[in-house]
């Protein structure tokens, strides 16, 4: 195990983020580190067979920085990690445009992947954003899915 | 005492944010008063699915609360 606390990054954000750039800021953090794992979530056309032109996201100013904070410091303790950036954004995004970037490095592959899986597990189910679907001329509040609460179940066993 | 309203929540209520001078003293009496407000509040309010938080952290509401405590009412996250 490498004693060592990551460089935790947390931004959110309703401007969009550079995927490179968020790449090198884990690549260049410590030489120590071989293996770089990242996740990017994209806003999509459809939903539930429903034809999607954009996506609305509200977050709880405060209580999401001090939730994503607190996911960084749990998978540090279970992991030995490198660097850790967490990075949602908030407001109204179109089609194909970024949401989220997770990106976690460690010394080698099975520990940032793991690391990275359990964040975005996570993020889903605790962090406080709400995400509103604007179809042709209506929105819908998006519902949480089973899918998501057994995604994240799945690391307390 | 601050009171917040997030998502589907703050959109049915028409209310993101407000101030109480009452002093309930658990998250629940604090629900039943403003459940008291209409029909609206006492139907948005009394879902299972609403979630709350004291003090920007996920709570029960059999939680004690005090004067100067944020409290925020939600629905299920759904972020990422």
């Amino acid at each position: 195990m490498v004693e060592s606390t990551p460089l935790i990054t947390i931004l959110v954000q309703q401007s969009d983020f550079e995927h490179g750039e968020e790449y090198q800021r884990l690549k260049n953090h410590d030489t120590q580190y071989g293996a770089i794992v990242t996740f990017t979530g994209l806003v999509r056309d459809t939903n539930l067979g429903e034809s999607v032109s954009g996506l609305f996201l509200e977050h709880y100013p405060g209580m999401t920085e001090k939730v994503l904070d607190d996911l960084a410091k749990q998978a540090s303790q279970k992991w030995s990690l490198g660097a850790i950036t967490i990075i949602h954004r908030i407001g109204m995004l179109d089609i194909n445009q970024q949401i989220v970037f997770v990106g976690v490095s460690s010394q080698h592959r099975s520990e940032a992947f793991e690391a990275c899986q359990f964040l975005m597990d996570f993020l889903k189910t605790q962090a406080p954003f709400w995400k509103k679907e604007v179809r042709e001329g209506s929105e819908h509040w998006i519902e949480k899915r089973q899918s998501d609460e057994l995604a994240a179940q799945k690391w307390t066993k | 005492m601050k009171i917040l309203f997030f998502g589907q929540l703050r959109e049915q209520l028409g209310v993101a944010e407000l101030c109480l001078d009452e002093r309930p003293k658990t998250v629940h009496a604090l629900r039943e008063l403003l459940a008291a407000k209409g029909e609206i509040w006492q139907q948005s309010l009394s879902s299972k699915q609403v979630l709350v938080a004291v003090n920007q952290t996920i709570c029960d509401f059999d939680t004690a609360i005090e004067a100067n405590d944020e409290i925020a009412f939600f629905p299920p996250v759904t972020g990422g």
